[in-house]
């Protein structure tokens, strides 16, 4: 069910304005097919992690919207993206979400790839003029690049760096491994799916609305007590940021800079996690205090990875109305004491049954059928708006409310929507 | 109305015990299905293909005795969306085979099949129950519930309600 389309102006120029934007973003499955064709298949989409195949020869599978893909590690340590799709009748050719193999088997006619995509043999060659003779190979991703073990892939032959895309984002990557006393981070905590059906923009929209938090999430903050409500009040001194390229924040250092409590980010307090205080603290000197009282980052980076603290989501689309969470709980190389932790603090918060995020996707799902409604036709997007201002890195940010990130997020969808490139 | 049992437990009373627990979870009776458990109880849903330790690999649920009274409080708000309104639930319990003993407990397990109807459509919901009950004043206990879920490696719908 789609709304009209309003009748001036360029395509997206009718349907994106600054301060509201057309529901038929949600549910026109068109606009999903031609977002397909100039978000998901050209620009840099995050795809895993380097330490969910940390042997030569560890395989996982992974995607970029509905497109299957094999994430390997050769033998000598190189991550490869491939597609999961034999280059004889296109069969799949991993069927294991996960393991180790040097190569891969078609199960069709018995084709065999080395694990960084090449052609190994085929059954019965003399078909083919003998051995060695094609010069297929498994499709590969034609871009993959990697920021501090976060593996992203762009179907774009050319364009924009990793680094140029990630811009200021990337210093949210670098403040996360900051918090590991190794300087990194590992992603080897199993992943929970969630299905949902809901537009995928609804989900990156909500991941920096400091607006939602204390109504959707008001009867898990009842109940235990949660302090995390405050962060996203009316009073609170956090900001939304506009990091550029559709990137958005919440910024709360300004709320835990207040208190100076190390590790109040974390919900605990230095006593609790001594070990890890310590080693941060041998490592960083006088340094330490700052990083312990700020944080970790809560950073969606465009168009599919959500760093919240503790957790990373991985959005990924599969039509206009619905879409997968794919979410884990971060773990800090060298950090055991918070690893546990944030394993058993993220079921309780995240997937199917997670006392937040059923919340949130309930809300999705129900906006979904919101915006399937002929009237108003639009979305508000303009909180906030005439109370923005620049900071001293020349960052647009708003308040710890406003809808300063979504604002940033069509205006990067709108650009690269239109240019088609 | 619970009737007093013997330290061993004959199945007919742990079927009745199961498909009370099971009408408990159908009908949202939060108080009735909390006084099930025992102190030290485990509610566990594993996720994905991994379920090898729990501790280090997230699950769906994973709630000790003090997380599932959390649960039931959120529940009770009126205000945890996903499940405001309620889905309507009904399940069926079969294939009820004792294990085993382990300690106390009597280890029991059972295949299920549950309908949940909400405004986003209907869902069937199936899997392979472990329980342990342990027999404390006379009465049957809850003290280890893990729902082996069919589907658990595939992307899962939201899944608030008892399970």
């Amino acid at each position: 069910m789609t709304a009209t389309v309003p009748e001036t102006g360029t395509k997206y120029d009718k349907l994106i304005k600054p301060d509201r934007v057309h529901g038929s973003l949600y549910t026109d499955p068109g606009i999903f097919a031609e977002e397909l064709a100039r978000i998901w298949y050209r620009t840099w989409v995050y795809v895993g992690h380097e330490s969910e195949v940390p042997q030569p020869g560890d395989y996982v599978r992974k995607s970029i919207g509905p497109q299957d893909l094999v994430m390997t590690r050769d033998r000598d340590g190189q991550v490869h993206l491939l597609l999961n799709r034999c280059a004889h009748r296109a069969n799949l050719v991993c069927e294991d979400q996960r393991g180790n193999s040097n190569s891969f088997r078609c199960p069709y006619h018995g084709w065999t790839y080395r694990n960084n995509g090449d052609l190994l043999g085929y059954p019965y060659n003399k078909g083919y003029g003998g051995k060695g003779k094609l010069e297929l190979t498994m499709g590969r991703v034609p871009r993959m690049a990697s920021y501090r073990g976060f593996v992203f892939g762009s179907f774009a032959e050319d364009g924009p760096s990793l680094e140029e895309h990630l811009g200021p984002a990337a210093g949210e990557i670098d403040r996360l491994c900051r918090l590991s006393p190794e300087g990194e981070v590992e992603l080897n905590a199993g992943w929970l799916k969630h299905r949902t059906r809901a537009n995928w923009k609804l989900l990156a929209e909500n991941e920096t609305d400091g607006y939602h938090p204390q109504f959707v999430h008001g009867s898990i903050f009842s109940v235990t007590g949660s302090p995390i409500g405050a962060l996203y009040s009316d009073h609170s001194t956090a900001v939304t940021r506009n990091l550029g390229n559709g990137h958005s924040e919440n910024d709360l250092r300004p709320e835990f800079r207040k208190f100076g409590e190390p590790m109040r980010w974390f919900g605990t307090t230095e006593e609790r996690v001594p070990e890890y205080v310590a080693k941060m603290r041998a490592l960083h000197g006088p340094e330490a205090e700052q990083i312990l009282i700020e944080g970790a980052p809560h950073v969606m980076i465009f168009p599919n990875l959500f760093i919240a603290e503790i957790q990373v989501f991985v959005i990924q689309p599969l039509s206009a109305g619905e879409c997968v969470q794919h979410a884990t709980a971060v773990q800090l190389k060298g950090a055991p004491e918070l690893n546990r932790r944030m394993v058993s603090q993220s079921i309780g918060s995240v997937g199917p049954a997670g006392m937040l995020l059923a919340d949130d996707t309930e809300m999705y799902e129900r906006n979904q059928r919101g915006v399937e409604q002929l009237r108003p036709e639009w979305l508000d997007v303009r909180r906030g708006l005439d109370r923005e201002r620049v900071d001293e890195r020349g960052l647009t940010i708003g308040t710890a409310t406003d809808e300063t990130g979504m604002r940033g997020f069509w205006a990067h969808y709108k650009k690269l929507m239109e240019d088609g490139k | 109305m619970t009737a007093v049992v013997g330290t061993e437990p004959d199945l007919r009373q742990i079927e009745q015990f199961l498909f009370r627990e099971a009408r408990y979870a159908d009908e949202h009776d939060y108080d009735a299905w909390e006084a099930l458990w025992t102190d030290d109880a485990l509610y566990w849903v594993p996720a994905g293909d991994d379920t090898s330790d729990p501790v280090a690999v997230v699950s769906v649920v994973y709630d000790n005795r003090n997380r599932i009274s959390t649960r039931l409080k959120q529940l009770r708000t009126g205000k945890r969306y996903s499940q405001s309104p309620p889905s309507n639930l009904r399940r069926v319990i079969s294939n009820v085979e004792v294990l085993g003993t382990e300690g106390e407990d009597t280890v029991v397990a059972a295949n299920f099949v549950l309908v949940e109807s909400r405004v986003r459509g209907m869902q069937v919901w199936a899997g392979r129950t472990t329980y342990r009950l342990r027999v404390v004043d006379g009465e049957l206990k809850l003290a280890y519930k893990k729902v082996a879920l069919v589907n658990a490696d595939q992307p899962l719908p939201t899944m608030a309600f008892l399970i």
